[in-house]
């Protein structure tokens, strides 16, 4: 299991041709109190760089943006019922999607933890 | 407009509190502190924020039949507002939509205006221009904060017990811990409070005396912005602008009965007019039933997909624990329980209007 972040504050946990998305405590913590996460569905496919869905904080509304190509596989349901969850857990139990990876190569294009954390600071 | 953001008298106070610093309206302002906006908002309905509002426009009218005067500019009746009252109102232009918001204080031997900081370069010149004989002073050597909340009586009092006279609209000056300060029962929270001009070199001294309290807490532009939507408040530039007429925008409470009679102000003809005829489009208070906020931009259709309207001002409301909006739809489709769709991210989500405020509002009158 690898870890990899995007610049555009994502974290993607692999495992062979699935990964599980998420956002980074980074980024819950700039976009403060999540109030709505609007999910794309089961079976969308998407290509990297592609809007996969928009988080509404009190202040305002960001969009999620696919950090590889791939399909959607699973929408964390956690998100409908407890938005706030993307603040408190944003990288375990408040993942966004499970998806199946088109081309696992676009992952080497991502940063490691201490690349994303030097990006960060 | 110079690009180097501007600081208020309260920005070292800001940074040393952990406040998140952005540029609003050319002044670099709180939009959070640590406690975020959410928390910040309920702390406010709950007991008392403190907000630094010295970006806004203090202005002194000196002069002759002032208000008279400026009766000319602004659809209220100010030239029988009592010393020690105040009152909300708008300049309009000729064609009768709003070209700013402001309050205007009898405060004996001068008016004391504040307008909206994005609009002091408009509304100085504005009153320069119109009101003959009359000394147009604007400060720049005063800050403005405002304690809102259920204790805010409390806290405020606690270091000046003439506040506590005071009722909803009056206004006074009082020493705080021996500084003279002008002190407003007024604000933009729909909760009872304080706006408080103060001298800026005593202006950090005073505002950590009031969050010395412990019902007091900083909060930032978020919190003010949920805070006065759910009050249904307008926000200029938003809500209210040069083409929205006080009538569409459910101002006309503010349009006093001899004005109404006796008109004189720019405007006047369409306004009067849409008095007694009604408006074609109305501003109203809009839940969206589903969980998405709607913000400012948001199409409004009626159900059968005919784009009725626009969203003005939108997003959550944390007292309301769910969305809340305003916009303006066709006066036909403005009553309370109106469906209607919202098109947000191209999809219709449903919605019904809604009486505002969203939450009562709590002034002590």
């Amino acid at each position: 299991m690898t870890t990899y972040y995007s610049e555009e504050h994502e974290w993607i946990t692999v495992e062979g041709d699935t990964a599980t998305i998420g956002i980074t405590a980074h980024a819950a913590e700039q976009l403060g109190d999540i109030v709505f996460v609007d999910q794309k569905a089961e079976g969308d496919e998407f290509e990297s760089g592609d809007e996969i869905g928009v988080i509404e904080s009190v202040k305002a509304a960001s969009e999620i943006f696919a950090p590889v190509d791939g399909e959607i596989i699973e929408a964390n349901e956690l998100l409908q019922s407890n938005p706030a969850a993307l603040n408190e857990n944003p990288e375990a139990d408040a993942w966004i999607y499970k998806v199946k990876l088109s081309d696992p190569s676009q992952l080497e294009g991502l940063m490691d933890l201490a690349g994303y954390k030097t990006f960060i600071s | 407009m110079s690009d180097t953001p501007k600081r208020t008298a309260l920005y070292d106070l800001h940074c040393a509190l952990g406040g998140k610093m952005v540029d609003f309206a050319g002044w670099e302002m709180p939009v959070q502190y640590p406690m975020g906006i959410m928390g910040e908002h309920q702390h406010c309905r709950s007991k008392a924020a403190l907000f630094d509002v010295s970006h806004m426009g203090q202005v002194l009218l000196h002069g002759p039949d002032a208000a008279e005067k400026l009766e000319a500019l602004v659809p209220a009746a100010l030239s029988t507002l009592p010393e020690g009252h105040a009152r909300y109102t708008f300049f309009t232009n000729d064609s009768g939509g709003i070209m700013d918001d402001l309050i205007v204080a009898n405060a004996g031997d001068h008016l004391f205006v504040v307008v909206n900081a994005s609009m002091r370069a408009q509304d100085i010149p504005h009153m320069k221009a119109h009101l003959k004989d009359i000394e147009v002073t604007e400060i720049f050597d005063r800050a403005l904060i405002a304690v809102q909340g259920p204790s805010a009586q409390e806290v405020v009092a606690s270091h000046c017990p003439q506040a506590a006279q005071l009722s909803f609209m009056q206004t006074c000056e009082a020493l705080i811990d021996g500084t003279l300060c002008r002190i407003s029962r007024l604000g933009y929270t729909g909760e009872d409070g304080y706006e408080i001009s103060i001298p800026e070199a005593e202006a950090e001294r005073i505002t950590r005396l009031m969050l010395d309290h412990p019902d007091c807490a900083p909060a930032g532009l978020g919190a003010r912005d949920s805070l006065r939507l759910e009050a249904g408040l307008c926000l200029y530039g938003n809500d209210i602008t040069p083409e929205t007429s006080p009538v569409e925008a459910g101002l006309s409470w503010a349009i006093q009965k001899r004005r109404r009679e006796e008109g004189g102000f720019p405007g006047a003809a369409r306004i009067l007019a849409q008095l007694e005829h009604g408006a074609a489009r109305k501003l109203v208070g809009i839940m969206p039933q589903g969980r998405a906020p709607a913000r400012a931009g948001v199409e409004i259709h009626d159900l059968e997909g005919k784009a009725i309207g626009q969203i003005t001002s939108g997003g959550f409301g944390p007292t309301v624990q769910a969305p809340v909006a305003m916009g303006y739809v066709h006066a036909d489709h403005s009553a309370p329980g109106q469906e209607l769709h919202l098109i947000i991210r191209g999809k219709p989500q449903p919605a019904t209007v809604c009486a505002l405020p969203f939450v009562p509002q709590n002034y002590k009158r």
